[in-house]
């Protein structure tokens, strides 16, 4: 054997630890943690911290599973698409059949975790979420209806409701909202996305909005569920997980959210390939701080609700 | 025995390195638990289990 074909070998089949760590989507990983912590954090139930590490730790581990299982599924659209050549599998580091050995063990070992760490309630969602992310999001609904990204933010909305159900052991008001603001602010932040990343899903034949629907129909949509999402988001402020820090920061964020929507709505494809489409990518950018700023002011409305200054009373 | 490390050797080191230390975050985490629930009375019996 030559050097040569060592080398060779080592570039296919040898991943390091790093490779099979990036199966877990760390990035989509940090807003599970985040989410799941504030859930857990606002339920009025106290979580001995340890076991509150933990559970946060098992929901990411199963939200972490479940992205293995969508890159073993999906690895022929990530070969297409720009912003997914290089992850594991299409780069040749990870073998199919390994992601989704992978995927499949830390589904179970995290569902069966979270049950120990805190309660069935909490393992079950768990087990529905990945199932959902997996088998309804990733096998049938991604490819068939343009409706997918709509359908797969339920999926990235349940981590909040497990961390809920971890500390109280059940499915409530507030968790559900908290679900729908997860839910309802996923399709407008992808379908921005999808607006500037425009070749990416032509070339993957993803039914994105924008190639089934037109652009101009995205931006409709962009509009629509902004105006909800702010509807609902601001009604939140006034739930046991709202207060006077969540109503603040509730108003600017919304009030920013639907002027960036509806700076979108009036652009047309002109207009925004002549600045290389700011709008939408100034959209995108705020769509995270949105998301992130109204996670924390549900935090901090329960971390003061500890020295009786939360909510409303 | 080869005398010489490899690009190959290395990558194996850091993924062995990688699942040593994700088995003993499992352990230490088993472990964190057993002792959180078990000093909290999780696994004593209810009065109605204990034998006459």
């Amino acid at each position: 054997m030559t050097d040569t074909s060592i080398t060779t070998n080592a570039g296919q089949g040898e991943a390091q630890f790093s490779d099979y760590f990036a199966l877990l989507k760390p990035r989509v990983m940090t807003l599970v943690v985040f989410t799941a912590m504030v859930g857990l954090l606002a339920a009025p139930v106290p979580v001995h911290p340890f076991l509150a590490f933990c559970a946060v730790l098992f929901i990411a581990i199963g939200g972490g599973a479940s992205g293995a299982l969508n890159m073993w599924w999906d690895a022929d659209i990530d070969a297409v698409m720009r912003r997914t050549q290089k992850r594991p599998i299409p780069s040749g580091k990870v073998a199919p059949e390994e992601a989704m050995a992978i995927g499949l063990a830390l589904s179970g070992f995290a569902v069966m975790f979270l049950g120990l760490a805190s309660n069935w309630v909490a393992a079950a969602l768990l087990a529905f979420t990945i199932f959902f992310y997996v088998v309804i999001y990733t096998m049938w609904l991604k490819r068939w209806t343009p409706q997918n990204i709509v359908i797969g933010g339920a999926a990235g909305a349940f981590p909040p409701m497990i961390g809920w159900a971890a500390a109280t052991g059940s499915v409530s008001v507030e968790s559900v909202l908290m679900f729908c603001l997860i839910f309802m602010w996923t399709p407008p932040h992808f379908w921005a996305l999808a607006l500037f990343m425009r070749s990416d899903y032509d070339n993957a034949k993803v039914p994105m909005l924008t190639v089934t629907h037109g652009r101009r129909a995205t931006r409709n949509h962009i509009l629509v569920y902004t105006l909800l999402l702010a509807v609902m988001a601001v009604a939140a402020a006034f739930t046991s997980i709202g207060g006077p820090v969540y109503l603040a920061t509730a108003l600017v964020l919304n009030a920013l959210f639907i002027k960036g929507a509806v700076a979108i709505w009036r652009r047309d494809e002109d207009a925004s390939e002549a600045d290389n489409f700011k709008a939408e990518k100034r959209f995108f950018k705020l769509s995270l701080l949105y998301l992130f700023a109204h996670f924390l002011a549900i935090l901090a409305e329960a971390g003061l609700e500890r020295f009786g200054l939360g909510g409303w009373a | 025995m080869i005398g010489q490390q490899h690009e190959i050797h290395r990558r194996r080191l850091g993924r062995n390195v990688g699942v040593g230390l994700a088995l003993a975050a499992f352990i230490a985490i088993v472990f964190g638990m057993t002792i959180v629930k078990v000093s909290r009375g999780d696994y004593e019996m209810k009065p109605q289990q204990v034998q006459k």
